[in-house]
Formats: C-alpha cells, structure tokens, sequence
C-alpha cells in the first residue's frame, strides 16, 4: 500500500477469494517459520536425557499447549493445500475453476482441524 | 416530484495531493458513471478533468475507481455499483495523478514495451500468408487474450505492482502472452528473457484481481502462469 493510495481512497480492489488464499497462506507461512526453531529445540531436549524429554513432553499436555498444537496443525494443512493450489496454478494448464481450488484447500485444512480436534478429545 | 439525487464524491487534486469533493447530481434511469462525471463537469464544475474518448467500452480512457473499484466508466451503471445512491469517484491505483481523475499512463504503456509487447515478424514471414488455423492451441490461446483494451483497471487492481512499482503487470505480461502464441512472431526468445526477470512473470502472487476486475472478463493471471511455465521450460534447458 502506497502512501498516496491512502490519502486518496484508491485501494488496491481486494476482497475476493484469491486474494484470501494469499493473505493464508502468507500469515500461515510466516507462523510455521517462527515455530521451526521452538520444534528443533523441543527435539534437541531428547540429547539432554529421558528425564529432559519426558518433563517437557508433559509439560506439552497442558490444554493451552494442546490447543496451540491443534492450531499449529490446522496452519500446516492450510499451507501444504495453498502451496498444492500453487504449484497446480503454475504448472498445470490453467483451470477456470480456481475459486473451487480455493475452497478445496479451506476443506483440506478444516478437515485435518477436525480430525486432530476428534484425535485430541479422544 | 421531488427529484432524486446521487451523492457523489469526487477526488479532486493533482501529483501533490487532494481530497474528495461533494457534489449532488440528478439521478436518472440508465445512468453510466461516466455520465454523472460529465454533468459535475458542464453544470457544477467545469475545472474537474477526467479523460475519457469512445464512451462505448473500446478505446480504455475511462477507467477510475469506482466506491474503492476500479471499473470502465463509460460501461457502469451507477444503479448496478450505487444502489443507495452514494457513489465515490477516484483516479485509479498505482499510477501517477495528472490532475483530479486523470492519471499519467506512461509506465504503464512503458511496460508494454518492456515486455516486449509488440509483434515482430520472423525473417521471410512476409513472402507468403501463414496459415493459423483456428483451432490451434496457440491461436486459441492468444484469443483468449486479444481483445485487451489497455484500460489499466488490472494494473490498478494488481497487489503486486502496489508492492513492487517496477512490475510489469497483468496487461503487458498479457500483451506478452498472446504473442508467445503468434506462430508469425521471430523476437520468442528476447520476449521470453524479458518477462522472465525479477519484475516479471514470476513476481505474480495469483491473487487474480486482475481477473476479477477486467472490464472484459479477460484472465491475465492464466496468461501469466502460461509464462511462467515457459520460462520455468526455458531456464531448466539452459535457453534463458
């Protein structure tokens, strides 16, 4: 966004479905990059003994934590769909029916989110 | 009868700065954007500059952007886009204000050129008719784009150029496209280079609000993404 888009009311025209893909798969993206360190560290605590491990591992069964696992995991699927959705964009011949890629990708991620959740409660 | 009026609000000002303006106009049956604009300009205020030339959706001198859209004026009816008769009118995104509604077009013909947007017949093309038959995957292809007005309502809509001003664009990487399909054309391999640098084919992000906004339902970003594949073809046989 341009400074002068702002002082004149001309924004860039959003608001549909492509552009929601985007804005997913970009904030999904960034998420999943700042957890990779926290996920390598939790590993790294397997080299500092069973003890180390087992104490974080239940610390990671609080609902909070658990909770943030089941978004992390919906985050995972939304991108690993967005990506998919990408890559057929790309390299595949075009296909007018890009909305419905837009809203298979969104049953992709709700699906694993549901399944996880069923995974979780059981 | 009381009469109706549109509530409008038109951005007036230049390169510097500006700010909407209000003005009351008559509302009638039919009425297209371009009209309303056209009586602010002969009945309340004749200093308001807008371009516009065929009025009939040909020439592409008349887009603005319309309640935060870019749209073709001379083609919207402010029924359709203002059914509760409050209308706003502004120059388009991502270009230059001249002065009120009219934007400076330059970069955006510019990059036309940059990407190799015109046709160049290949040596000896002339010494006889090509035949293009019509079914052709390459001349269906370059259909599909043709009929391009250059109105720059794409480039206006497009996030990426908003992001990245030296972007070529939806419209000249369209432009590129349906020349990549003229099997007349001898310049492929410099078209190809040039749309496949860093402000080119590559820099769309598919949002596809090109697509959505194009006055005549065209699909740059399908035009794009066929260039994208063949400078991805390109790059892996060592050719560009």
């Amino acid at each position: 966004m341009t400074a002068g888009a702002a002082r004149t009311g001309r924004w860039p025209a959003r608001g549909h479905a492509g552009f929601w893909a985007f804005v997913v798969h970009r904030i999904s993206g960034v998420a999943l990059a700042l957890f990779l360190p926290a996920h390598f560290w939790a590993l790294s605590q397997a080299i500092r003994g069973e003890a180390a491990l087992d104490g974080f591992l239940r610390w990671t069964d609080r609902p909070l934590v658990k909770a943030a696992e089941w978004v992390l995991v919906v985050l995972l699927a939304a991108h690993l769909a967005g990506g998919l959705r990408l890559l057929a964009i790309e390299f595949l011949p075009w296909y007018d029916a890009q909305k419905t890629f837009v809203a298979l990708g969104a049953g992709f991620a709700l699906l694993v989110g549901l399944a996880m959740a069923l995974n979780l409660a059981g | 009868m009381k009469e109706t009026t549109l509530a409008m609000s038109v951005w007036r000002g230049d390169a510097a700065g500006g700010a909407f303006r209000d003005y009351r106009v008559p509302a009638r049956p039919g009425q297209t954007v371009l009209d309303v604009v056209t009586w602010i300009q002969r009945h309340i205020d004749p200093g308001l500059s807008y371009r516009y030339a065929c009025r009939v959706g040909m020439c592409g001198t008349c887009a603005m952007t319309v309640n935060g859209k870019p749209r073709w004026t001379c083609r919207t009816l402010v029924g359709t886009v203002a059914p509760d008769l409050r209308l706003s009118v502004a120059p388009l995104a991502n270009l230059p204000v001249v002065k009120d509604l009219a934007c400076d077009m330059t970069q955006f013909f510019d990059k036309w050129r940059r990407a190799e947007g015109r046709f160049q017949a290949a040596p000896g093309s002339a010494a006889d008719f090509a035949v293009v038959p019509p079914e052709s995957a390459a001349r269906q292809a370059a259909d599909a784009g043709i009929e391009c007005i250059g109105c720059a309502v794409c480039y206006a809509a497009c996030d990426v150029v908003s992001w990245n001003p030296a972007y070529l664009g939806p419209a000249a990487l369209n432009r590129a496209w349906t020349l990549v399909n003229d099997v007349r054309d001898g310049a492929q391999a410099a078209r190809l280079a040039a749309v496949a640098g860093d402000a080119g084919c590559h820099a769309c992000h598919s949002h596809q609000s090109c697509r959505e906004h194009c006055p005549k339902q065209l699909n740059p970003t399908a035009a794009i993404a066929g260039l994208k594949r063949l400078a991805t073809l390109a790059a892996l046989k060592g050719e560009i």
